[in-house]
């Protein structure tokens, strides 16, 4: 039974793939998630200028390498995505595998900052402008980590030349974390 | 006839959009003999029976059994609070003595359970998940371990939600709207263990439906069958979508919301506390934005079941099948717009009340219309009274009181006194029990036959139907007057204020529990009805009840592994009945002439 | 049909009862008339032996302007009750008619403190009158009333007058009343807050100007007694 695979899955009435068209309802409730936090944070700014006393605290330098790095391992899940469009498995399993370096790169440099900022006094509790910032960035964090946890499933797949359509999906998905980060960077770091 | 190249001419002739992808290492096109490979060689294990099966019809019973169950832990819950409120102070049968704290956790843990515990899993995952695939006529769900998983992460919810009752310190008792500060500190709320897993069940429940909701939908976009075009989808599965994306759409804002709440909770971040910067009213916004939707996202599918059973017990077609569809539409997008008037006197800008009180009547009005076009679906019938029809008929008479009742509540100057009193509690029980309970019962023993292969017994049924439908309508329509009356919700011994404590409220309250007592007493005669036709039932042809949709037409009663023997072609819509010329008043979707 | 239950008390309840009344004879008479419709539809067209259903679609327009015309006539009834509604609601919550007396109230687990001007007829002086959920009001008195709370979300409600107003922390919200009927009444908390939430109820008396005055005088005169 583990390795069933309904007709259902195969067929498409719309002419969209079922992969990519679950993919697109998973990403429209992660930006209404996502909306929903930067929204709060958005309203809660507006009404307290003295934010911008606390805001001047990021590490924008940081902050901008993160930004490289994550739009850099979006251009190797587009390269893992040609190379799976023309059936090369292990070249598109070698640049998720960058990706995912990417995001592991991500993630160092961001424990470095926020140790950096704790050791500081910059905690959650610190103040609003922080409690706003760890929890946004935290769950933009989380969803990185589900996003190379299952990219390593699809480069493993894809590797032995298995299920290469799966490598566009996690590839759209990881541009969507890239596309929070877009919003994320400006509202936190450049905003003062 | 070559099996491979007459399934692809049908599918491509039928459906000219439809494409088949092929997995890249595969050569040739899919067939249904290259995917069933299951080895039925050994006598399942407990795990392969129990715990990793993925077809959807299993799932589907797994979230109607766990429903079910937590549908006794809610009734519990109303039994105990309605004796507290009947005999205050006195020791209640299978309880003991309540005190306060117990009885809020009761009032908050019942609404609660009943909403996320009982109507979600019941209308939208177990109906959805049974009868979609059947209905569109696929094999199952587009991701069948995707399905698994989502029931898997719901019962985790369930176990968080009934243990966070039983911690130290006892289960959370800040209602089931959970408003900061109240919810957020300790040191309000005494239940620092009860408010956090509550939180965090309800948060688990929201991502298994979450997960559970693409499934519906992309299924149904995608996996339809042949010459089945939008507007051929029984109205059911399009509302189970609808429900879907609305929930998506609204629940984003209060995931994140509940993050903070925890994060308030046990980290001591102050996103809803004045005293660090923070403020109450975000959570009542994040809340509401999701909450008022919620009550569409249950009402839709309820609405569609009982569109199923009217079609088919007065032989007719549906009046205004696209009508009902953007009546549905319509009320999902405008719920978006209606949420503060749960917020009038809440200390929002008043001036803010008078949008939202205008938005909320406007919304009275697409709902209306719907329940019209049942109405009218009854013109020129041929009524049968069996058990299901005289659910789908009591839905629409007890849920029109319901929607009536809410437009006092709707218009802001009278809010203001109606607010927080029993007139609301009446007024949300006379629709979330149609939709919960009398939605679900119309859904039950209409499609029992097909779920497992007997029928429900005619006679329990209708007494069944008769004692609920009597005994409900008792047991709230006195919450109207005692409400106008000035009586509070949430208060658990109105003997503390003299205005409330006069004997004739308080023989109204004792009515009220006798009557709920009754209730839950009929529910007996359910219980014993659905479990003992289920295997000492008469036994179900394939369509007792000659309607048209795709799930009638299995070839075997249950449905057997991959539902149909061959992908079905579908030739018309799911509502003709009673066609002119025909020799029979029903013509099933799927039958060429 | 609220007054017949209980006692109008403020010289808003009138108006806030009349827009339920209006709700309920608009709203009244669509439910009677559809719940009407329903029952003679179940009723005239029971299944009969030989006689088969129609085929009916919906489109056709004889029977289809049975659900858009009163589809129409239910938008214009909905206009009549916003506009009730918003007249009730800016009456009652945005228009602040000039007080004559100002009083505090305060909640918090699980009790409600009132502050009350003293004789001299000023909040916040030295000879205001506190009192733990107890609230004496001169009758025909315009009041305002500034609410707070000390913890979490309270809510100040008195059914007489038919007022609710919720009690947030961190934010100071004023109100206005005028009570118009002498009596002693029940003040009660109807925002989830604990598990006192159910003994957070007050007492209102609203009094005669004299019986306002002789308690005014009795209350100020103990509370200097200690000096």
């Amino acid at each position: 039974m583990a390795g069933f695979k309904p007709i259902a899955n195969l067929r498409s009435a719309t002419g969209i793939s079922t992969p990519k068209l679950a993919l697109y309802w998973l990403l429209g409730s992660e930006i209404v998630i996502f909306g929903g936090i930067l929204a709060s944070y958005l309203m809660h700014r507006m009404s307290h200028d003295e934010w911008a006393f606390q805001a001047m605290h990021t590490n924008t330098m940081i902050g901008s390498i993160n930004t490289l790095v994550l739009l850099t391992s979006s251009l190797t899940a587009v390269l893992a995505h040609h190379e799976a469009e023309h059936g090369n498995g292990k070249q598109a399993a070698r640049y998720l595998y960058f990706t995912m370096g990417g995001a592991l790169l991500f993630l160092l440099f961001k424990s470095y900052e926020w140790s950096i900022e704790i050791e500081h006094g910059y905690t959650i509790t610190a103040s609003p402008f922080w409690s706003f910032y760890y929890t946004a960035a935290g769950v933009h964090a989380s969803h990185v980590i589900a996003g190379a946890i299952a990219m390593w499933f699809v480069a493993r797949d894809a590797a032995k030349g298995e299920e290469l359509h799966r490598v566009e999906i996690v590839g759209l998905y990881w541009h969507f974390v890239d596309l929070v980060w877009i919003f994320l960077f400006p509202l936190l770091y450049i905003a003062k | 006839m070559d099996g491979e190249g007459h399934q692809l001419t049908v599918r491509h002739q039928v459906n000219r959009h439809a494409q088949d992808f092929t997995r890249t290492t595969m050569s040739h096109a899919i067939t249904p003999d290259d995917l069933h490979h299951d080895d039925h060689h050994h006598e399942p294990t407990f795990i392969e029976r129990y715990i990793l099966p993925v077809d959807h019809k299993f799932i589907a019973q797994q979230y109607l059994i766990t429903g079910m169950a937590m549908a006794l832990f809610g009734g519990f819950f109303a039994y105990a609070f309605r004796m507290q409120l009947a005999w205050p102070g006195t020791a209640i049968p299978l309880f003991g003595y309540m005190s306060p704290a117990e009885y809020n956790a009761a009032v908050t843990n019942h609404g609660t359970i009943m909403i996320f515990w009982v109507a979600m899993p019941v209308l939208i995952a177990a109906f959805g998940n049974f009868l979609i695939p059947l209905m569109v006529g696929a094999d199952d769900m587009a991701f069948p371990r995707l399905n698994r998983l989502s029931y898997q992460i719901f019962l985790i919810s369930s176990i968080v939600i009934v243990a966070s009752l039983f911690v130290p310190g006892g289960g959370f008792g800040g209602a089931w709207t959970a408003y900061p500060p109240l919810s957020a500190d300790a040191a309000y709320n005494l239940t620092p263990l009860g408010s956090t897993l509550w939180v965090a069940a309800v948060g688990l429940e929201f991502v298994a439906f979450l997960i559970g909701g693409i499934n519906f939908i992309v299924t149904a976009m995608n996996a339809r069958a042949p010459g089945m075009r939008w507007d051929d989808v029984p109205m059911v599965v399009w509302m189970i979508c609808i429900a879907s994306i609305l929930f998506m759409a609204s629940v984003g804002p209060l995931l994140a919301g509940a993050i903070m709440l925890v994060f308030d909770q046990t980290l001591g971040t102050g996103f809803y506390d004045p005293r660090q910067g923070g403020d109450p009213i975000l959570w009542q916004h994040l809340f509401w934005f999701f909450g008022h939707p919620e009550v569409y996202v249950v009402l839709l599918p309820a609405t569609g079941m009982v569109a199923e059973v009217i079609t088919v017990f007065s032989r007719k077609k549906l009046f205004g099948y696209h009508l009902i569809l953007y009546t549905a539409i319509g009320t999902g997008v405008l719920s978006f717009f209606v949420w503060a008037h749960h917020q009038f006197i809440s200390g929002i800008d008043p001036r803010m009340a008078n949008v939202f009180t205008i938005t909320t009547m406007l919304i009275s009005i697409p709902i209306a219309e719907m329940m019209f076009l049942y109405i009218g679906t009854l013109y020129g019938g041929s009524i049968r009274f069996a058990t299901p029809m005289l659910w789908a008929l009591g839905f629409i008479f007890a849920f029109l009181i319901g929607g009536v009742t809410g437009i006092p509540l709707g218009a802001s100057g009278a809010d203001i006194y109606l607010h927080d009193s029993y007139f609301v509690i009446a007024h949300f029980h006379f629709t979330f029990f149609p939709i919960a309970f009398i939605g679900t019962f119309t859904g039950l023993t209409y499609w029992f036959p097909k779920m497992y292969g007997r029928m429900m017994d005619e006679r329990l049924g209708k007494i069944h139907f008769w004692g609920t439908i009597i005994s409900f309508h008792c047991l709230f329509i006195p919450m109207f007057i005692t409400g106008l009356a000035g009586q509070h919700r949430r208060i658990y011994d109105f003997t503390n204020y003299p205005d409330l404590a006069l004997p004739t409220l308080q023989n109204i309250r004792i009515f009220c529990t006798c009557s709920l007592l009754v209730l839950l007493g009929f529910q007996l005669v359910f219980l014993f009805n659905y479990f003992y036709s289920m295997f000492k039932g008469e036994k179900a042809p394939g369509n007792p009840w000659k309607a048209n949709t795709l799930e009638w037409q299995t070839p075997q009663t249950p449905p057997g592994h991959g539902n149909f023997a061959e992908m079905p072609t579908v030739y018309r819509g799911p509502y003709e009945y009673s066609v002119p010329g025909r020799d029979t008043d029903y013509w099933p979707q799927s039958e060429p002439n | 049909m609220i007054e017949y239950l209980i006692p109008q008390a403020s010289s808003y309840a009138s108006d806030i009862d009349n827009l339920f009344m209006l709700v309920v004879w608009l709203v009244g008479f669509w439910f009677f008339a559809t719940q009407g419709m329903f029952l003679w539809l179940v009723f005239r067209f029971r299944a009969k032996e030989g006689v088969p259903a129609q085929y009916v679609t919906g489109k056709e327009p004889h029977l289809k302007k049975w659900v858009t015309i009163p589809h129409a006539l239910i938008i214009v009834c909905d206009v009549f009750l916003i506009v009730g509604a918003v007249q009730v609601w800016y009456h009652v919550k945005q228009q602040m008619p000039e007080p004559e007396q100002t009083i505090r109230v305060t909640g918090q687990q699980w009790a409600w403190t009132f502050v009350h001007p003293g004789e001299d007829g000023e909040i916040d002086t030295a000879d205001d009158i506190t009192r733990i959920d107890e609230l004496h009001l001169r009758n025909n008195t315009v009041y305002h009333f500034i609410l707070e709370s000390q913890d979490v979300n309270h809510s100040f409600s008195i059914p007489v007058f038919r007022l609710k107003q919720d009690a947030l922390p961190g934010r100071v919200i004023t109100g206005w009343f005028e009570p118009t009927r002498v009596g002693e009444y029940d003040i009660q908390c109807a925002e989830m807050c604990g598990p006192g939430h159910g003994i957070m109820g007050a007492k209102l008396y609203v009094e005669t100007e004299e019986a306002h005055d002789a308690w005014m005088a009795k209350a100020t005169n103990s509370q200097f007694a200690i000096k």
